[in-house]
């Protein structure tokens, strides 16, 4: 088996190929988009081109009457229940659901682009030409772009049901800061702002529905979350949960942004319209930057008190969260990040007040490190000036105030059980040649100049204990001895289809070829899991996927132990055979074993196995990164040379898809911090650069190699040591590039994204220029 | 889906001027790199398109008996900084044309379509003003010939008559002999991105100094544009880093640069000195050039 420090294993931690490889790079992969009904009808939506407005009165008379047109849609033909979008697990205790402020179509806009009625015709251009014949009559309202403006007495009240705009102010506090300030020895202030940015997902949401013979409503859609869209659909239809059935294709990316009940109630509410005929509703890259979610822009504030020795005492912060027009994942998102970075330094006391804030802009959501990216960029930026004020070494500094294994968070009870955080750093300065080049870039002068930078990060795996970790997996075993194996959590392009074959192979003693994934996700025939998110499936649904295994081996070496007499203990799998445990020799293969489990005329029974796996653990991941960056001082323009991210994630699974994990979380993160921004007209609150020309996703030409190590030590939680690290990859690059523009430059940039112009500005003001 | 009511394809120049005659409303089509994103943005609605693509012979490049190198309308990028007539004579202009979009753009956008679109952040049309270029323009009434100086109207808005097309854009042996130059497209990505500033600079050099200079700028105006007055302050003088910052500092008088969400005119106003310097300096630098800091 699979257990312990010391075991070595057969396919876990090999560079399998992705089995989605093949079907991806033919073309044979279908994704939403590439599935035809022949009567299919195509929907789109009316916006609102005000941030803040009731709807008065519609008329869809001449949208109606425009020859294509099957049906014309507004909030008074549609249920009025409010729902919560968030694709989180439902719970059976009311305090502690989603916030439900969203309806299908809304009576108020709330931001520019809010959708205020429905076409459905016989394509695209129709549809487009009949929303312009919906007569829309607006009561324009003030708006709030700013959420400390938003928190204001007479600020304009965007949801009445909270008429401060304060969609949640739960906050933290561990120990008592008050006497650890007096304590202290220094005191540091900084404020933090980072800015609102977009997943980029290449394939945007889209979803096609209908009602099937049954009646019931079918919906093939680009999610993250097959299980818990069929929940909110039924919520937001008011239907029967059993009456919906939602099916998963292949998707192109989601970081999170289909974490998230977008496009598939009105897709439904489309279908309904026009007696249940196949409806397609898919968004386009500018709606996609509009009304689906985005990351939250934070403001942090951050107090810190050190002793004289650099010991750090006290940490106060308070993130203020722009969470737009709708509660989307709202407060969940800083507390669950607040919940995370508490296990890093070793803080006596520390106070978390964050607010999330309604605004008048599109929502945001869940995305890629779930509140971390801004909490990291405060923290460690923040941690950075503290050491470079007390002339310390920056890395020195964070060393001697890390936690250390053994660990435990009062409030989440987390434990750290392991801890390769001091290793990675120590991997990750000789990889950039740390000292080195620190001692080269002195004494610069020159237009172009170059600094190190490094930031570390602690995030957690899944969402125990504040929120619910179950998965499902079901392996079958075919007449030859292969399996297919069935998961409810879905690959989204980051590869758990492959790592969970990998574990399953494993378990089971089979060549990772003979496990066949099932890798369409279906509500009717998956198994629950909650899905993909929180970077959670190799922990979480490996976990169930290791209990299935152990069933049908169990179940096959039960079978063996009865046609040779030896016990189960002393019968193992070892590449498909069935062997002596302690000799290795060879009884029998294992599809003698499967042929008779299908047609023993007196003991057939095939093998399955079918597990449900509640996850009741944690296990606290960790990294680091390591930049160097080159600064041109006439342009502003800041380019990275090199960078290195090392993760401490416990057992790499597949050191391939690692390493592209890391490669994919890196460059999100330079984006973060160099150019991508999502701007907002403040005279109108309408969208600028919601497309891909103004808003500056960068380019693979203007992303530099991007290095990856691992530490890895075995965690005992997990069920082959593995730890997070989808999201861990996109928290701390930009704080580490900012660190190294501070090195080069001696300006230290407190607001992202760092883009040539805002440094230039900040240059002028330093005199630089 | 676009908004298209009907697509005619001419094979010859004469068809196509008699189809524009008859209907002055045809929106003529090249590449389709900008009529498409047009019609998708909903600014060109039932668009009754004109396509070029069919008529043999209007992406040849090639050099006339008397040195002047004549460029076909709809020669796209792709063939453009592949061609070794452009390589060894225009160099330029094929640094100017492998800066556009990406590989996908560059094999479909063409350069007349770029100039007759009138975007002010063309990649050709900063190189093209500097290499003193002249446009071919055919109409069923004849052909005239204009230099791309007088071209330009106004934003978006070129001097292309009504039935007119633009067959040919031609650079006189004066324009490029015995030049060196530099573009520089100063944008936010290194691909797929649009110019914040594009600067143009082809010059000629004598005993260390500055014998002929032309500068241009895209994205520094409503449209591209010459600095004149650095021009005439650059001629004549001594190659030094001291006159080449001097001209930058000339060639922001000539621009016309505005606040913007997408920058703010003091910034553009900064990268206009500080790349024409730099284009300088990497002009004089390919040219062999010789001077002392």
């Amino acid at each position: 088996m699979i257990e312990g420090e010391k075991m070595a294993f057969e396919i876990v931690g090999k560079r399998t190929i992705r089995k989605d490889a093949a079907a991806k790079v033919t073309g044979r992969a279908k994704y939403a988009d590439d599935f035809f009904e022949g009567d299919m009808l195509v929907g789109k939506v009316l916006r609102s081109p005000y941030a803040h407005a009731v709807v008065k009165h519609i008329d869809t008379s001449k949208a109606k009457a425009l020859p294509g047109v099957e049906a014309v849609i507004t909030h008074e033909d549609l249920p009025k229940l409010k729902y919560a979008t968030a694709g989180h697990p439902w719970s059976l205790d009311p305090g502690h659901r989603d916030v439900a402020d969203r309806l299908i179509l809304t009576d108020k806009a709330r931001y520019v682009g809010d959708g205020i009625a429905a076409v459905v015709a016989s394509d695209t251009l129709t549809a487009e030409k009949a929303l312009k014949l919906i007569e829309v009559e607006y009561e324009v309202l003030p708006f709030v772009l700013d959420p400390e403006k938003a928190m204001l007495p007479g600020a304009p009240v965007i949801h009445e049901e909270k008429p401060d705009n304060i969609l949640g102010d739960a906050s933290e506090e561990i120990g008592n800061i008050e006497e650890d300030f007096r304590k202290a020895d220094h005191i540091f202030e900084g404020v933090y702002e980072t800015s609102i940015v977009q997943h980029c997902h290449l394939e945007i949401q889209s979803a096609y529905a209908y009602a099937d013979a049954d009646g019931r409503i079918v919906i093939v859609s680009s999610t993250q979350i097959p299980h818990i869209a069929r929940r909110i659909v039924g919520q937001a239809l008011g239907m029967p949960w059993g009456k919906i059935r939602i099916i998963k294709p292949y998707i192109g990316g989601g970081f999170g942004n289909k974490q998230d009940i977008i496009v598939e109630p009105i897709a439904a509410a489309m279908s309904l319209a026009v007696n249940g005929r196949p409806v397609r509703y898919a968004l386009t890259r500018e709606e996609c930057f509009v009304d689906t979610r985005t990351r939250h822009a934070m403001k942090l504030y951050m107090k810190t008190a050190v002793t004289k020795e650099g010991k750090l005492l006290s940490l106060h912060m308070r993130p203020i969260s722009n969470n737009g027009a709708y509660a989307s994942h709202g407060h969940t998102i800083v507390m669950s990040a607040g919940g995370k970075f508490r296990l890093l330094y070793d803080f006596n006391s520390i106070k978390y007040e964050p607010k999330t804030v309604y605004t008048n802009l599109p929502a945001a959501g869940a995305m890629r490190g779930y509140g971390c990216p801004q909490i990291f960029f405060a923290l460690e930026s923040h941690i950075e000036d503290i050491a470079r004020e007390m002339k310390m070494d920056p890395i020195e500094f964070r060393k001697q105030n890390l936690i250390s294994v053994g660990k435990k968070d009062p409030h989440s009870e987390i434990v750290v059980r392991t801890f390769g955080l001091p290793e990675c750093i120590e991997k990750g300065k000789q990889l950039i040649k740390w000292d080195e080049k620190l001692e080269k870039y002195k004494e610069q002068k020159g237009t172009k100049r170059r600094g190190l930078g490094m930031a570390c990060f602690s995030y957690a795996t899944g969402t125990y204990p504040h929120g619910f970790e179950i998965a499902g997996a079901r392996i079958v075993m075919n007449q030859d001895g292969s399996v297919q194996l069935q998961v409810g959590a879905t690959e989204i392009g980051q590869g758990s289809d492959t790592v969970l074959s990998q574990i399953a192979a494993e378990v089971l003693g089979l060549p990772y070829d003979m496990v066949h994934i099932v890798s369409q996700q279906d509500t009717d025939i998956s198994p629950f899991d909650l899905g993909a998110y929180a970077s959670r499936q190799t922990f979480v649904s490996g976990a169930a996927v290791r209990k299935a295994a152990e069933e049908v081996k169990g179940k096959v070496l039960e079978m063996a132990s009865e046609k040779t007499g030896l016990s189960i203990d002393e019968l193992d799998i070892k590449a498909a055979r069935i062997v002596e445990r302690k000799s290795g020799n060879e009884i029998c293969t294992l599809e003698d074993i499967a042929m008779e489990s299908y047609y023993d005329r007196v003991n057939a029974e095939p093998i399955f196995g079918n597990a449900s796996y509640n996850v009741r653990t944690n296990a606290m991941a960790y990294g680091v990164t390591f930049a160097e960056v080159e600064v041109d001082m006439e342009t502003g323009r800041i380019e990275v040379i090199e960078i290195y991210n090392v993760h401490d994630s416990g057992v790499i699974v597949n050191p391939m898809l690692a390493e592209g994990q890391v490669h994919g979380g890196v460059s999100m993160s330079l984006g973060y911090a160099l150019s991508e921004q999502l701007l907002f007209d403040p005279e109108t609150g309408r969208p600028l650069n919601n497309n891909f020309l103004d808003y500056k996703l960068q380019t693979i030409m203007d992303t530099p190699d991007i290095g990856s190590a691992f530490v890895q030590l075995h965690e005992p939680e997990g069920s082959v040591g593995q730890k997070s690290l989808g999201e861990n990859t996109t928290i701390s690059p930009a704080p580490a590039v900012r660190n190294a523009v501070l090195n080069a430059t001696g300006v230290a940039f407190n607001k992202l994204p760092m883009t040539p112009q805002k440094v230039f500005e900040k240059f002028k003001q330093a005199g630089l220029l | 889906m676009f908004d298209i009511v009907n697509i005619e394809k001419p094979d010859t120049l004469e068809a196509a001027l008699e189809m524009l005659t008859r209907n002055p409303d045809m929106k003529i089509i090249a590449g389709g790199t900008d009529v498409l994103i047009k019609m998708r943005n909903g600014a060109l609605e039932e668009a009754e398109l004109l396509s070029l693509r069919n008529i043999p012979g209007m992406d040849e490049i090639s050099i006339l008996n008397n040195g002047t190198i004549s460029i076909g309308a709809m020669a796209t990028f792709a063939k453009i900084f592949r061609s070794s007539i452009i390589n060894e004579n225009l160099p330029v202009l094929s640094e100017a044309a492998v800066s556009v979009g990406g590989p996908q753009i560059r094999n479909m956008a063409t350069i007349g379509g770029n100039i007759c679109n009138g975007a002010v952040s063309a990649d050709s049309a900063a190189t093209l003003l500097a290499y003193d270029a002249e446009l071919k323009l055919l109409s069923r009434s004849g052909s005239r010939t204009v230099p791309i100086r007088e071209f330009y109207a106004g934003p978006g808005k070129v001097n292309l008559r009504p039935a007119e097309i633009l067959t040919d854009i031609l650079i006189p042996k004066a324009g490029y002999d015995k030049t060196s130059g530099c573009y520089i497209k100063y944008s936010s990505r290194k691909a797929m991105d649009i110019a914040m500033l594009g600067v143009s600079v082809v010059c000629k050099t004598e005993g260390g100094k500055f014998s002929d200079v032309r500068i241009a700028l895209g994205v520094a105006a409503p449209v591209p544009i010459r600095c004149s007055e650095a021009e005439a302050y650059a001629i004549g003088k001594e190659i030094s880093d001291e006159t080449m910052k001097e001209t930058g500092r000339y060639a922001v008088k000539a621009s016309k640069a505005r606040d913007s969400w997408r920058a703010s005119k003091a910034y553009r106003e900064h990268l206009i000195e500080v790349m024409v310097f730099r284009a300088l300096k990497e002009a004089v630098i390919r040219g062999g050039g010789v001077y002392n800091g």
